[in-house]
Formats: C-alpha cells, structure tokens, sequence
C-alpha cells in the first residue's frame, strides 16, 4: 500500500496533548524554583567588581607561575596529580570488592539493593565532610586529602564497575569451564580479560574527574592546590589566583587530552 | 617501529611454509614500571602511610558516631535550605541546557563549515568545563552577592560546559542524509535543523540534562560552604559548631532526596532512549 504524503501526514501521531503537559509541569516547576532567586545587590557595583576579577584573572602573577619552590604552582600542581593519581588507586581497591558484592549476576538481589544503597549514601556525603573526618584520622595535609579523593571516587568507581560486571559474558566462564579449566585459570582467562580494559578507561576518567574536583580539598585544609586558589580569591588577590587558575586549567586540558587518547587505544583493544 | 620495539626486538617465529612472523614483545612490564614508579612519587610527596591509617583508623568514625542518633527536631528548619538546593540545581540545569543549544551548533563541524568558528567554540567549551566549580561559584558569589543566585549561576556555567560537550558530539554523529535533502528541497538551515537533526539529538540531549541535574543537586550541597546559597550553608554551619546530631539530620535529608531525583530521573531517561 502506497500512502501519499498527505495520507502519511495525516497518519502522524498526535502527541500535542502531552506535550501540552509536559511543557505546562515544566513551566510550573521553573516558576517554582524562581522564588529561590533573590536579587539582592545593585547591578552597578557587581559590575565594576566583574571587571576588575577578570582583569586579574587575565593577568595572572608570572613570580607564582613560574617559580619551582615548595609553593609555587609547579610543585602545588605535582602535589595535586598526586593525590589525584594514589586517591584513584585506593579508591580503586575499595570499589572493586564493593561493586563485586553488588553486581546482581554474581550474588542475590537483596545483597545487591544492600551494596547499592551503601554506595549510595557514599556518594550523598560531600567530599569536605569526609574532607573534615580524614583530617582528623592524619591531620591537614595531602595524606588527608588523598584519602578524601579515594573515599570521594568509590561511589562513581563502582557504579561504572556494577555496570561492566553485569555485562560479562556467561558463555565464556562455562566453555572454559567445559575445558576443564580451574577457577583460577577461569578467573585469569574468562574473566579479567572480559573487565580490564572497561575497568582502566573508568579508572582513568575518573582520575580526570578527581584532578579537576581536586579544589575542593583546599576548603578543609586537606593539601593540593585549591587552599591556595581559595586564599587568593578571599583575599581580592585575583592575579595571584588567575596564577593558579591558569596552571589547572593548563594540567587539565593536558590530563584530559591524553586520558582522551589512552581510553580511545583501550577501546579498540 | 619505536623505540621500545627498537630496544626490546621482536620476537622472530619462521612458520613451517617458510613466512616469518614478528611478534612485538610484551608491553606490560614497562607500563608496570611507570606505575610503580608514579606510585612511589606519589607516595613521597603525600606523606602516604598505611601505619598511621590504621593505627588512627578509628578516630574517622568519631565525627560519624557523633552523627548518630541524628537529630529530629531539626528537620522543620532543614525544609528551606533543601528545597533551596533542589530549586537552584533546576534553575541552573535549565538555564545551561538552554544556553548551550546556540554554542554546540556553532562547534559541530556538520553543521558550520568554518574551521575556526568550530575550533574556537570547542576550545571555548573546554575552557569554561575546566574551570572548578568552586571557583565560579566563588567568583559567583562575589558578583551576585552571597544567596542563591551565586548558585545558580554556578551550577548553570557547570551544566552549559557539560551538556554543551555532550551536544555538540552527539550533532557531529547525526545521520546527515535527512538534513541534505531539506536543504536540498529548499530548508533554510534553521528548519532543516528542526526536522533532521533535533529528532536525532532530543532524546540523548534530554537524557543528559537529566542527568546532569541528578549530579548538580548533589553538587549544590558543596556550593554552600562558599556562601552560594542551599544545604551546604547549614552543613558548613553545623560542623562548625559541632552539632553532629543535625548534620547527621542535614546528610539524611540530603541522601533521601538524591536517591528520590535520581530514582525520578533514571525512569524518565528510560522512557526518552
């Protein structure tokens, strides 16, 4: 059967009452959730107070940027990849057992809603509380700010690892099975090639995710670079922090740059 | 051929009908040496110490068992800063989903032929994604003065770079057939992005958003400790005045509804994909 285009027109689904609806919940909500905006200082003054953040921003202090001591942004930068890198890897060691416990295809489900409800909350915890707790446990410092990271990233981390393990391939584990395999050749031949490479590209986006959130750490005094940035910028020394904010924004696009590059070479395998 | 394949030669194998092989040798073990290597680095510089962890293991939980029970009549004063929160991460998500459409148009390479238009915008994006959250909402707070509005800025710069990104990907994948042939019977650029391309990026985009708006209501909580306005406020309040019991109280509000949003939206995002 042939249908004309008028027919075909004619033929179209009509959708417009629920998108009527849609777009009214929509309206309602944002109307809702403009009565948290209060506008409460003359444009005038925040204007002028714009210009000169990135005038300084845009100029940022050369001595900072370029000096090697144990303060410049150099080693401040090294500190913070360094958190950064360990923080991943322990929150790597943490998220695995985890995320095994609450993959639904390797224990029961109610195991599974347990796990997933103890990461959840994992999660919800900002990371400067957690920040806070740590600092009591070595005192300020990159050890406690490590710890925060590695506490920080076991949500995501098992959250992209729950998803990969529930992806595995049963048929592989039971022809090596068949084969007469052990458990651990099963373990080494079936099941770690099927997860490693999934693991790393998470694992390495997640060290991206940690560089940039890194700042956060400064708030608590728990090391890396953003007690720096958050001092200049509470003090109206703008240069000082469009500094350090030039260097992060440098080692970022870097990391992300060549993060980009690994995961793609992970993918094709 | 580099330079490992120079130092480490590959392994020769003659077959029985008289080809050779090369197999490269293996590369894990020079992948494992810069780990170790990075980890030891790492190790120096943050004072890293497995003694001390777990010797002083136990005074992490002080803070959390003082968390416990939390305390209930706090909950009437907890209503405003949440709903706060929860009305900065949608204003914020909405307005940078929003602002994002004209920019990812401008930096798909399908859609605008100038390299340098495409390449600046891209740039751009990188840019403002790199660029702490933190940081804006403090410079937020600076311009727009202490409240939520600093939030809500913040949280929309976030989400504008973010789902920008995203956009502009999932515009440069599109199937360009459709859109040729509007052009082809006479679209201008505007309709033809209408009807070939919005239907293929809408249900991925909106996904996004939502998403986006899932993680941003947890963001919002930090974005109080810098005086943005929302939860973080009386969590940073209450720590400092050691009122564990309602921090315990804040934490609790706070988990109940990350878990009810995203158990919302992960029911919507499987209706849109």
């Amino acid at each position: 059967m042939v249908l004309t285009v008028a027919e075909k027109l004619s033929k179209e689904p009509k959708i417009w009452r629920k998108q009527l609806v849609v777009t009214l919940i929509m309206v309602l909500v944002l109307g809702w959730s403009l009565s948290a905006i209060k506008l409460n200082t003359g444009g005038s003054s925040g204007l002028t107070v714009a210009r000169n953040i990135f005038k300084g921003l845009l100029t940022p202090t050369p001595s900072l940027l370029l000096n090697f001591s144990s303060n410049g942004v150099a080693y401040l930068l090294l500190e913070t990849i360094c958190i950064a890198f360990l923080g991943t890897l322990v929150g790597a060691v943490v998220a695995v057992p985890i995320s095994f416990l609450s993959a639904s295809n390797i224990v029961p489900s109610y195991i599974a809603i347990v796990g997933r409800v103890v990461i959840m909350a994992i999660r919800t915890i900002p990371a400067f509380v957690y920040g806070l707790m740590f600092i009591m446990v070595t005192g300020p410092g990159p050890f406690a700010g490590l710890l925060t990271m590695s506490l920080a990233s076991v949500g995501m981390l098992s959250k992209m690892f729950i998803e990969t393990i529930e992806d595995l391939d049963k048929g592989i584990i039971e022809s090596l099975d068949a084969a007469g395999c052990t458990l651990f050749q099963k373990i080494r031949y079936g099941i770690i090639p099927q997860l490693s490479a999934s693991f790393m590209s998470t694992l390495i986006y997640r060290f991206d995710m940690n560089l940039r959130d890194a700042t956060v750490l400064g708030l608590v005094g728990a090391g890396g670079i953003g007690a720096p940035l958050i001092f200049a910028m509470s003090s109206y020394r703008w240069s000082d922090a469009g500094a350090v904010l030039v260097g992060l924004i440098l080692l970022v696009l870097f990391v992300e740059w060549f993060s980009n590059k690994l995961r793609k070479k992970l993918a094709r395998g | 051929m580099n330079l490992y394949d120079r130092v480490f030669k590959p392994k020769k194998y003659t077959l029985e009908n008289g080809k050779t092989v090369w197999e490269k040798r293996n590369r894990t073990p020079l992948i494992l040496l810069v780990i170790v290597l990075m980890i030891m680095i790492s190790i120096k510089i943050t004072d890293f110490s497995l003694a001390v962890l777990i010797k002083r293991m136990k005074f992490f939980f002080v803070m959390l068992k003082d968390m416990f029970p939390p305390d209930g009549s706090y909950i009437p004063q907890i209503w405003k800063p949440l709903l706060d929160t929860i009305k900065m991460s949608l204003l914020g998500s909405f307005i940078g989903a929003i602002a994002c459409i004209p920019f990812s148009i401008l930096s798909s390479t399908n859609l605008v032929h100038a390299k340098a238009i495409t390449a600046f915008f891209k740039v751009f994006f990188s840019v403002v994604r790199t660029l702490p959250t933190l940081v804006a909402a403090l410079i937020a707070t600076y311009i727009f003065g202490l409240g939520t509005l600093a939030g809500t800025v913040a949280i929309a710069v976030f989400t504008f770079a973010y789902c920008g990104k995203i956009l502009y990907e999932s515009i440069e994948t599109c199937s360009m057939g459709s859109f040729e042939a509007l052009e082809a019977l006479g679209c201008g650029k505007p309709s033809a992005i209408r009807y070939a391309i919005v239907p293929q990026v809408l249900p991925s985009y909106l996904s996004t958003v939502l998403f986006c708006f899932e993680g941003n209501v947890r963001y919002a909580s930090i974005l109080g400790y810098v005086g943005a306005g929302g939860l973080g406020l009386i969590l940073n309040e209450k720590i400092g005045w050691r009122e564990y019991g309602k921090v315990g109280m804040i934490l609790i509000a706070l988990f109940l509804t990350v878990a009810t949003i995203e158990s919302l939206s992960q029911y919507l995002r499987s209706k849109l994909v």
